[in-house]
């Protein structure tokens, strides 16, 4: 039977259905656990970054070898012609899609991927454009949860630092409300999760509350989702108030549940100190690893009427 | 209210478009091209009103606004009335209903969102949530009060 993902744009996580991000965490598992070196032979994927991200480039680029298919592109459009030739991304787009299999970009402005699906004669995957999307980000992320909780449904989350600006939680949110989750929000005033995400969850009557720190609720979550407050977003006197409040150390962790595990989209600075790596409860650097394996599931169902 | 007291003279045919909120009558004229059919147009602008206080209203001669249009027309004044006249009586008044989509009226308040600098037209998602008017996106996927957004 043909997969609902193939030859399909990858843009936004509002796009997929449960059932969709479902059998992408399941070819997740099945990859992870056996490998198919063969689902992209003889295919060319474009990878396309507009702006440096290092992590998701190479975590890209190793799923497509992993897969036995061939990349093209470039790690930031400040090395190519693109820009100094000032040529429209939709221009670009039409171009590099018609070289290519599959187009991975990243791009400093919100919307571009979406743009590019309407010039793209191939799938677009959205590796991050601006402040908007990150899906494969999410699908990591729920790949992530599901491998330590054996479920997606009905969990407790915590999302703790910079819920204003953090475009994986924002995502991530909208994907569990799918699955019946409830949420923590533990965040200082000026980085308060966005009334618009807000307003959606209340419209699907997802379970949500905002509360002071950790904590409070640590023996309930099943996962706690820590991100970085950026000290730019504050003058320094503040930023040493507000960053205290929200940095996760062991002691932070005394009564959390056995099965509690902290995850961060990296790259963690001081929000989480070293010795919680120690910890049963750390599972970010697995989660970074895992991103291998979402993205090898993703391009293999894009690209692959059935697997 | 018979006719010569009428703050705006009447028309023989076309549309009356009443009831638009002061200060809209000007930007409802650009949007939909209305200066551009040649034809006889009259202009209140802040006219007393009982209902809205000060109110603007437009009508235009030999012209008649389709079902479209009056739900554009929504996402500026979702209290006008829209009269189509013939022979100086109304033979319709159209029901305003918020379009689904907008194409091409609105730029993105998002000063970071692609649709600045490629070619193509805005387009967003309108939704009524608790009484206001959002706009999402299609691009940024950004949402926006109506007061955000810039014609």
């Amino acid at each position: 039977m043909a997969n609902p993902l193939y030859q399909k744009h990858v843009i936004s996580i509002s796009d997929f259905t449960r059932a969709e991000l479902e059998l992408v965490i399941d070819t997740a598992v099945m990859l992870k656990t056996h490998p198919r070196p063969e689902l992209l032979k003889h295919k060319v994927v474009a990878s396309c970054f507009f702006e440096a991200s290092t992590r998701t480039r190479l975590s890209f680029e190793t799923a497509v070898h992993r897969l036995g298919g061939a990349v093209i592109g470039f790690s930031d459009s400040g090395s190519t012609s693109l820009a100094k030739k000032g040529e429209t991304l939709a221009d670009s787009v039409r171009i590099i899609s018609s070289y290519s299999d599959a187009f991975v970009m990243r791009h400093p402005q919100e919307g571009a991927a979406r743009l590019a699906a309407e010039y793209s004669s191939v799938p677009v995957i959205n590796a991050g454009d601006g402040s908007n999307q990150h899906p494969t980000q999410t699908l990591l992320d729920l790949f992530t949860i599901y491998e330590t909780q054996g479920t997606l449904q009905g969990l407790t989350v915590a999302f703790v630092g910079d819920l204003k600006y953090g475009r994986t939680v924002h995502s991530l949110t909208q994907a569990l409300s799918l699955f019946g989750c409830k949420f923590y929000f533990i965040a200082p005033q000026a980085l308060a999760m966005p009334d618009y995400l807000c307003d959606e969850l209340t419209e699907k009557g997802i379970n949500f509350e905002f509360r002071d720190s950790m904590e409070e609720v640590m023996d309930e979550l099943d996962i706690l989702y820590m991100t970085r407050v950026q000290k730019e977003r504050f003058d320094e006197t503040e930023y040493v108030h507000v960053a205290s409040k929200y940095v996760l150390t062991p002691q932070v962790l005394e009564n959390a549940k056995d099965s509690l595990k902290v995850l961060h989209p990296l790259p963690r600075i001081d929000e989480i100190t070293v010795d919680v790596d120690d910890t049963p409860y750390a599972y970010y650097f697995e989660q970074a690893e895992n991103g291998v394996y979402a993205r090898q599931a993703l391009l293999a169902l894009v690209l692959n009427e059935s697997l | 209210m018979n006719k010569s007291q009428l703050q705006v003279e009447a028309i023989h045919n076309g549309t009356v478009i009443d009831h638009i909120p002061a200060g809209q009558g000007i930007k409802i004229l650009q949007l939909f091209g209305l200066v551009q059919t040649h034809e006889k147009i009259t202009v209140g602008l802040n006219l007393p009103s009982k209902a809205l206080g000060a109110k603007d209203i437009i009508k235009v001669e030999n012209t008649r606004l389709t079902a479209a249009q009056a739900n554009q027309l929504a996402l500026f004044a979702p209290d006008a009335t829209v009269n189509l006249i013939e022979d100086f009586e109304v033979v319709e008044k159209l029901q305003l209903q918020l379009p689904e989509q907008v194409e091409g009226v609105f730029s993105c308040p998002n000063s970071n969102c692609i649709s600045h600098n490629e070619p193509v037209s805005s387009k967003f998602r309108v939704r009524a949530v608790s009484g206001q008017v959002r706009f999402r996106c299609n691009y940024c996927e950004k949402s926006f009060h109506r007061d955000l957004m810039a014609v």
